[in-house]
């Protein structure tokens, strides 16, 4: 790619010509892709003009930038954050260093860090709550002059700090976030989405519980009351209606609740024949625990629409063995995409487990980031954000996936799983079978029922 | 309108929580009764002892292990917090006191999270409480009956110690006037020690008694060291008996409001609270100028 000739701290004549040698590799992948770098040769004019937006230009002017993650590493949603800081360390040890996987991406080759800046980061304790999250955030800018700000677990904390981006001018990869409000009514130009919506995995699930359970069941649901909470029982509540089923109740239940067995006599009472369980994390947990004591489990079908990065390994097979849902991904994708394959070896080498979800989204966030960078030839957010919106597919571990420029959303696949039995695990960790892996732009909800107005870039 | 039967239910259910509740609630009650501290650390002591009960079943199918080390572990927890730190805070005002438990608090669940990790832990049910039994009108898992009686018999014996004992007349006495005790020459402080262990003893077994029931995880004390405090505060601060009404009534209050409003169940107690406090300030079985 033609560089940005006026790169902060302007280029030194070894680095511009491996970036030549790049450009050229880059122009051989396809006419668009030429079509585009040809596009984006007009830029280092325009470039040299980009006034000074939230972190840039102090963030970049060094020999490297500072990326933060904000997670929950206290807290109900805690077990989620350790595994997304584990799958943030990779990708920037990945773009830093190079990687099996960075080389099966163009712009990430060379794994000298982004644009030739070595990435410095760090992770701070989002406690599962937007306030310390917002904090954490904002100390990242204010001190660090981060460049990007990923992790964030909790649909709230996401929401919050996606906000927080447009109002700072600063990029957010949001981590784990189910609700559709961060995509949708609360979207943000700086926000971008890796984790399907309620409504793409309620859309992706529905069918399927209706062919695998039968479609004339009644549904009673447990639900966090919060947006996540709500936005997952609305969608799941229309896409299992028209699917035939019916919604015989719904209990709200406050994050962090550790005792659930009033809401689940009530369930027990509510004559369903399927109990739908969005508490996720710890919360999940302990819900799904009591409601095998209180013997929901054995009377009623049980979906998870949204499974929880380790629920699996807590509770065990015997417990969630029969039990459907989503993830944002599972370990077994391996077998579909091969860039999964390399990142599930990398980690399970480093950190002796098999990567869930959390550390999946940061890891392919911070990769695609880094390749809108790299595309972009500048980390001036306007040029990074219009790079992520361009509709320009990256390979990835969930296969070819790109931002939908109307509302932030990442159009990548959903797996529809279901729970394993002990007897039919073929390893420690082979929780779930994935049924189906439903394309990303078939579950896409119109754009125009998002409710999303996207701010300006410099609003 | 719910059904008799799902009243009932309902209403059982709030026993079984309630006297969980009242069962932690009582330790924490005693030692702001008598010490005037208000233990945030609490909560962190019952995530304490099912962690204990956790570790000890993991290796001894006894639930009677268990729960006799969970009081031995949370006992020496409790001497050594009081020898090692709280005495030198009695003298010193409210706020640093509330801020070193809140900070011991904190430390005991990191503490935990280094050693365990932050993933919930499972607590296997004891064989003998497995299953579930039909109580008439609705079914019902058999541990929690179980824990029912279980709670009862460690709340008698509780009772036994605060209204039988030597020392509990002790404690009693320095929760009604502490000065008056010492010039009679009996040594506070000294049955300070006793009452700090035995709170800490309370909290732990109850975390004993309800690990098998929930995810098993660092912060799982923080809801109910909120949900005591309110305990205690409807009870009345330092009253053993306001601790199990209040317990018991904050049980209640949390499942009979989800048969009309699950969403409003957390907010009712709070409700019940301001309540309390505005028409008997003291809690229910609170006295006149008590600590």
């Amino acid at each position: 790619m033609p560089r940005n000739t006026s790169d902060v701290d302007g280029k030194s004549s070894k680095n511009r010509k491996s970036l030549s040698r790049r450009s050229l590799m880059q122009a051989g992948v396809g006419v668009a892709a030429a079509g585009y770098l040809l596009r984006k040769g007009a830029l280092p004019a325009f470039a040299a003009e980009h006034p000074a937006l939230g972190t840039y230009p102090a963030g970049t002017t060094g020999s490297s930038v500072f990326v933060g993650g904000v997670m929950p590493l206290t807290g109900p949603y805690s077990s989620s954050g350790k595994d997304m800081q584990l799958g943030f360390e990779m990708a920037v040890d990945h773009l830093n260093n190079g990687s099996a996987v960075t080389e099966q991406i163009p712009t990430l080759k060379k794994g000298k860090g982004v644009l030739g800046k070595k990435i410095e980061f760090q992770v701070a304790d989002s406690e599962t709550k937007p306030d310390p999250a917002v904090e954490a955030a904002t100390r990242f800018i204010r001190d660090n002059k981060a460049i990007m700000l990923t992790g964030t677990v909790n649909s709230a904390v996401s929401i919050a700090i996606e906000k927080l981006g447009q109002r700072e001018h600063v990029v957010v990869m949001i981590g784990n976030s189910g609700s559709n409000d961060t995509t949708g009514k609360d979207c943000q130009r700086y926000g971008f989405r890796a984790q399907p919506s309620a409504y793409m995995a309620a859309k992706a699930l529905a069918p399927v519980l209706a062919k695998q359970l039968g479609s004339n069941l009644k549904a009673a649901y447990l639900v966090p009351d919060y947006t996540y909470g709500h936005s997952v029982y609305d969608s799941m509540k229309q896409f299992t209606e028209k699917a035939g089923w019916k919604t015989v109740g719904e209990q709200l239940v406050p994050l962090g609740t550790t005792d659930f067995s009033s809401y689940l006599l009530n369930i027990g009472n509510s004559g369903a024949d399927a109990f739908v369980n969005v508490a996720f994390g710890a919360d999940a947990v302990s819900s799904t625990k009591q409601a095998e004591q209180f013997g929901i489990l054995s009377k009623m079908k049980y979906v998870v629409p949204n499974i929880s990065q380790f629920q699996a390994k807590e509770l065990g097979a015997a417990v969630m063995g029969g039990t459907y849902g989503t993830q944002a991904w599972w370990w077994t994708e391996e077998d579909k995409y091969p860039l999964a394959k390399l990142f599930v070896a990398a980690f399970e080498k480093k950190n002796s487990y098999k990567p869930r979800w959390g550390a999946s989204e940061v890891y392919i966030q911070t990769l695609v980031w880094a390749d809108a960078v790299e595309r972009a030839g500048s980390f001036y957010p306007g040029d990074v954000i219009k790079a992520l919106e361009s509709g320009h597919k990256v390979n990835s571990i969930y296969g070819e996936v790109y931002y939908r420029a109307g509302d932030h959303q990442m159009v990548r696949p959903v797996p529809v799983m279901v729970g394993k039995k002990p007897s039919d695990m073929k390893g420690p960790e082979d929780f779930f079978q994935i049924l189906e892996l439903v394309p990303g732009d078939q579950v896409l909800p119109p754009l125009a029922d998002t409710g999303c107005k996207m701010p300006g870039i410099e609003s | 309108m719910p059904t008799l039967a799902q009243f009932l239910s309902q209403a059982f259910n709030g026993l079984a929580f309630g006297s969980l509740l009242a069962l932690i609630a009582s330790g924490l009650s005693i030692i702001l009764g008598t010490l005037g501290v208000l233990n945030f650390a609490h909560g962190a002591m019952f995530m304490l002892g099912a962690y204990t009960a956790f570790v000890v079943l993991g290796h001894w199918d006894s639930f009677a292990g268990a729960l006799a080390l969970g009081a031995l572990v949370l006992l020496s927890v409790g001497w050594a917090t009081e020898r090692g730190l709280i005495r030198y805070y009695y003298s010193r005002p409210k706020e640093d006191q509330i801020l070193v438990t809140f900070g011991l608090g904190i430390m005991m669940v990191e503490a935990v999270r280094y050693f365990f990790g932050g993933l919930s832990q499972r607590v296997p049910l004891p064989s003998w409480g497995q299953g579930i039994v039909n109580l008439g009108f609705f079914i019902y898992p058999l541990y929690r009956v179980e824990a029912i009686g279980i709670v009862a018999l460690l709340l008698l014996g509780f009772y036994l110690l605060l209204y039988r004992t030597r020392i509990g007349l002790v404690v009693r006495a320095g929760i009604e006037d502490p000065l008056m005790v010492e010039l009679l020459g009996t040594h506070v402080r000294r049955a300070f020690l006793a009452v700090f262990c035995i709170g800490a003893m309370a909290a732990g077994i109850a975390g004993v008694i309800y690990a098998p029931l929930a995810a098993v995880i660092p912060n799982m004390g923080e809801p109910f060291l909120v949900q005591c405090f309110v305990v205690v505060v409807i009870g009345g601060l330092g009253s053993f008996p306001g601790a199990i009404v209040g317990g018991l009534v904050v049980g209640e209050i949390l499942s009979l409001t989800t048969l009309f409003n699950p969403a409003y169940a957390q907010a009712a107690i709070y409700a019940v609270m301001t309540l309390v406090l505005i028409v008997r300030p003291r809690g229910l079985f609170g006295t006149m100028g008590r600590a």
